[in-house]
C-alpha cells in the first residue's frame, strides 16, 4: 500500500521557547485508520491542523498522495476535517450544510441534493435534510459532521476529537459506527484524542505523542503489550512502577528480586524501573506457588462492578494495584478486607524494564 | 398575597410605569392632539382636523425636507457601514495583538465620551474656509485660494453625521462578528472555499444582525439629529428635525410642528420594527 500523508521533519515553532511540535516524521497509509493519542498540549491537534492546513508547519514538508502540500491552503487541499465541536453552519439546513462543499466539486444543485440525502442516509439521520443543526441533538450534529465531511470523498478525513462533547453511553456507540463507517468508506482516517481507550479500540495504527514527539507509533496491542517508554506505559492503560537495579539474569527491587524475560542490556547494578500491569498480577492463592512471589499486605480495595481493584503495599511500603474480575462464587464477604496479607505475582514475561529511575 | 409583598410589587413594577407614562406617554399623547389642531395667531386652538398633516404632503418644501432628510441619514448609514464592517472585521479575525486591540476599539468609542456639540464643531473647524483642511490643500498648492465648498452642504452634513454615529455601527458589527465561532471560518475553507467566498457565505450571513442594528442606530440617530444641521448644514443641508424646532420656536407653529413629529415618529418605528424582523430571522437561522 502507498503511503496517502508523509510528515517529513515536521516541526511547529510558536516562539524560540514555546515549540508545539517538534521534528515529527510520519507517514499513514491509504484506508488506514491513525490515532494521534497524547494529554492535552502534546502537540497532536496542532499536527493534525498542520494536515488540513490550518496552520503551517515552521520547518519540514507535508506530502498527500506524493504531492508537496505544505503551504497548499485548506480550501484546495484533499482532506476534511470533522472539527471538535463540529462547526455546522446554523444558517443553513442539514442538507445545505453537507451540501456546502459540493458546489466547489462542480457538482449541480440536484446532485448535490442526492449526494447529501445518501450521506444521511449512510449515518442514518435521513429524515432530518430539512432542519437546522440547532434543532439537533449533540449525536446528530456530530453525524452531520460527518457526513459533511466524508461526502466530498477526500483523500483523507481528519477528526480532531470527535466524541469529546458526546455523553459516555452515545461515545460508545458512536466509537463502534465511526470504525464501522471508515470500513465502509475506505477513506484514510487520521483522529486525535486524548482518549486512550478510544484510540486503543478505534485505530489500526497509535501515534503517542508526548510534548510534541512521537512516544511511540504502533499497533494498539503492541503499544498495550510492550511500551517503548514509562510514559506510554503509563499513558495507554494502567502500569505499577517499582525502582530496581540490574541483578544476574533479573532484577532487584526493594520488595524483593524479580525474574525478568526483557533483554536488559545493562550492566549489573545499574539503575532500572520495572513496571507491570494491575490485570497480570495475581494475588496467589494460600499455600499456592509462582514465580516473582512478593509478599505484601492488603491497603485498600475498590470495587467497581466488573471487578476488584486491590491496593496492596510491598515489604518496603510501595503500593501496587492488582485487578481482578469478580469470580461469581465470591460472596460479598470474601472480598478482601485491608490488613491481610498476602502474596502477588506477575509472570517474567510480563514484566517491563526501563532503564534509569523514573519518576511517574 | 401579602401585604409587604404585594406593596414592593407595586413599586417595583409602578415606578417605571409611572416613569413611561409621565414622561413618554403623556408627551407623545400631548404631541398627537397638538398635531390635530389648528394655529391662530398668535398660539392655536383646539380642533379635530388634518389640516397640518395635508401641508406636510401637499408643500413640496415639508416634502422636499423630508426625502433630504431621508437620503442624508441613508447616507450617513451607508457610508458608516462601509467604513465600520472592515475595520470591525479587521478588529475580530486579523488584529491578533490584544493591546493594540483594545486601544483600537477604544479610539472608535472614546468620541462618544467628548460632547457631541464639541465633536459637530470639530468638522467645523476642519472643513471651514479658514478649516486645517483649506490650509492644507493651499500649502500643498493643490489649490490658490481657501474654499467654501466643504462646509455648509449635504457632504459636510453626511461627513460630520459619519464620525459622530459610527461609533453606534462599530459597537454590533463588531460583537456580531466576535459571537462567530472561529471554526466556522475554517469549516468553510476546509469545504473548499476561497477566503472571499467564505466571507459571502458565512461571515456576511452570521453578522446581519449587527449591520442591521448599526444601520437602525445610525440612520435613526441621524434622522433626529439637529445640531449638525444648525452647525455645518446650512439652508442646504436642513433636516427635519430643525425644521420640526423652528416650528416649536420662531414660527409658532406647534399643531405643525407636532404633526412633523409624529410623521417622523412613524418612520422611525417603521425603521426599528422592520430592523427588529431582519434580526429575528437572522437569529433563528429562518429563510
Amino acid at each position: 500500500m502507498a503511503a496517502i500523508i508523509e510528515l517529513q521533519g515536521i516541526s511547529k515553532h510558536y516562539s524560540r521557547t514555546i515549540i508545539g511540535v517538534d521534528n515529527v516524521s510520519l507517514s499513514v497509509e491509504d484506508g488506514e485508520f491513525v490515532t494521534l493519542l497524547g494529554p492535552s498540549g502534546c502537540g497532536k491537534s496542532t499536527l493534525l491542523r498542520m494536515i488540513g492546513g490550518f496552520e503551517a508547519p515552521t520547518h519540514g514538508k507535508i506530502r498527500l498522495a506524493g504531492q508537496d502540500v505544505t503551504h497548499v491552503p485548506p480550501y484546495r487541499r484533499d482532506v476534511n476535517m470533522v472539527f471538535q465541536d463540529y462547526a455546522l453552519f446554523p444558517h443553513m439546513t442539514v442538507g445545505e450544510n453537507i451540501a456546502y462543499g459540493l458546489k466547489m466539486l462542480g457538482k449541480g444543485r440536484d446532485e448535490a441534493r442526492r449526494m447529501a440525502a445518501e450521506a444521511l442516509e449512510m449515518v442514518g439521520l435521513a429524515d432530518k435534510i430539512d432542519q437546522r443543526p440547532m434543532q439537533l441533538s449533540g449525536g446528530q450534529r456530530q453525524r452531520v459532521a460527518l457526513a459533511r465531511a466524508i461526502v466530498r470523498r477526500p483523500k483523507v478525513l481528519l477528526l480532531d476529537e470527535p466524541l469529546s462533547a458526546l455523553d459516555a453511553r452515545l461515545r460508545d456507540q458512536m466509537r463502534i459506527e465511526m470504525k464501522h463507517l471508515h470500513e465502509k468508506v475506505g477513506i484514510t482516517f487520521i483522529m486525535v484524542t486524548h482518549d486512550q481507550e478510544e484510540a486503543l479500540t478505534m485505530s489500526d495504527r497509535v501515534v503517542v505523542m508526548e510534548k510534541g514527539r512521537v512516544a511511540q507509533d504502533g499497533r494498539p496491542q503492541d503499544l498495550y503489550d510492550h511500551p517503548a517508554s514509562p510514559y506510554v506505559a503509563n499513558f495507554i492503560g494502567t502500569t505499577n512502577f517499582l525502582a530496581a537495579r540490574r541483578s544476574g539474569a533479573g532484577v532487584a527491587t526493594a520488595a524483593g528480586p524479580l525474574q525478568v524475560e526483557e533483554a536488559v542490556d545493562m550492566p549489573d547494578g545499574a539503575e532500572v524501573t520495572v513496571g507491570f500491569r494491575p490485570e497480570k498480577t495475581r494475588i496467589l492463592a494460600p499455600g499456592e506457588t509462582a514465580a516473582n512471589a512478593l509478599p505484601a499486605r492488603i491497603a485498600e480495595v475498590i470495587y467497581y462492578g466488573l471487578g476488584l481493584r486491590i491496593t496492596v503495599e510491598l515489604a518496603d511500603g510501595a503500593q501496587v494495584h492488582v485487578d481482578t474480575l469478580l469470580p461469581d462464587t465470591l460472596a460479598r464477604s470474601d472480598v478482601p478486607r485491608p490488613g491481610t496479607p498476602v502474596t502477588i505475582a506477575v509472570e517474567p514475561h510480563n514484566i517491563f524494564v526501563f532503564p534509569g529511575k523514573v519518576v511517574v | 398575597m401579602s401585604g409587604p409583598r404585594s406593596l414592593s410589587t407595586v413599586l417595583i413594577l409602578g415606578i417605571p410605569i409611572l416613569w413611561v407614562v409621565v414622561f413618554m406617554l403623556l408627551p407623545y399623547g400631548i404631541i398627537v392632539t397638538y398635531s390635530f389642531w389648528v394655529k391662530a395667531y398668535p398660539t392655536f386652538k383646539p380642533a379635530f382636523q388634518f389640516g397640518n398633516y395635508l401641508t406636510l404632503v401637499t408643500d413640496p418644501q415639508y416634502v422636499q425636507v423630508l426625502l433630504r432628510t431621508l437620503k442624508i441619514s441613508a447616507l450617513v448609514s451607508v457610508l458608516s457601514l462601509l467604513l465600520a464592517y472592515p475595520f470591525a472585521w479587521w478588529l475580530v479575525f486579523r488584529c491578533h495583538n490584544q493591546s493594540l486591540k483594545t486601544w483600537a476599539y477604544m479610539a472608535v468609542i472614546a468620541p462618544l465620551w467628548v460632547s457631541y456639540l464639541l465633536r459637530a464643531y470639530i468638522w467645523k473647524t476642519i472643513l471651514g474656509t479658514e478649516g486645517i483642511l483649506n490650509s492644507f490643500l493651499m500649502s500643498t498648492g493643490i489649490i490658490s485660494e481657501p474654499s467654501s465648498l466643504f462646509l455648509y452642504n449635504q457632504f459636510a452634513m453626511v461627513v460630520t453625521l459619519t464620525y459622530i454615529f459610527i461609533p453606534f455601527m462599530v459597537m454590533p458589527i463588531y460583537t456580531a462578528l466576535e459571537r462567530i465561532p472561529a471554526n466556522l471560518s475554517e469549516a468553510s475553507s476546509d469545504l473548499g472555499m476561497a477566503p472571499w467566498q467564505t466571507f459571502l457565505k458565512v461571515t456576511l450571513p452570521l453578522s446581519t444582525p449587527g449591520i442591521a442594528a448599526g444601520f437602525t442606530l445610525t440612520f435613526c440617530l441621524s434622522f433626529g439629529d439637529f445640531i449638525a444641521p444648525f452647525l455645518v448644514g446650512g439652508p442646504d443641508g436642513n433636516l427635519i428635525a430643525s425644521v420640526i424646532q423652528s416650528q416649536f420656536g420662531s414660527a409658532l407653529n406647534w399643531p405643525l410642528g407636532s404633526a412633523l413629529s409624529i410623521v417622523m415618529l412613524v418612520i422611525v418605528l417603521a425603521i426599528v420594527s422592520l430592523s427588529d424582523r431582519i434580526e429575528a430571522r437572522a437569529n433563528t437561522g429562518a429563510h
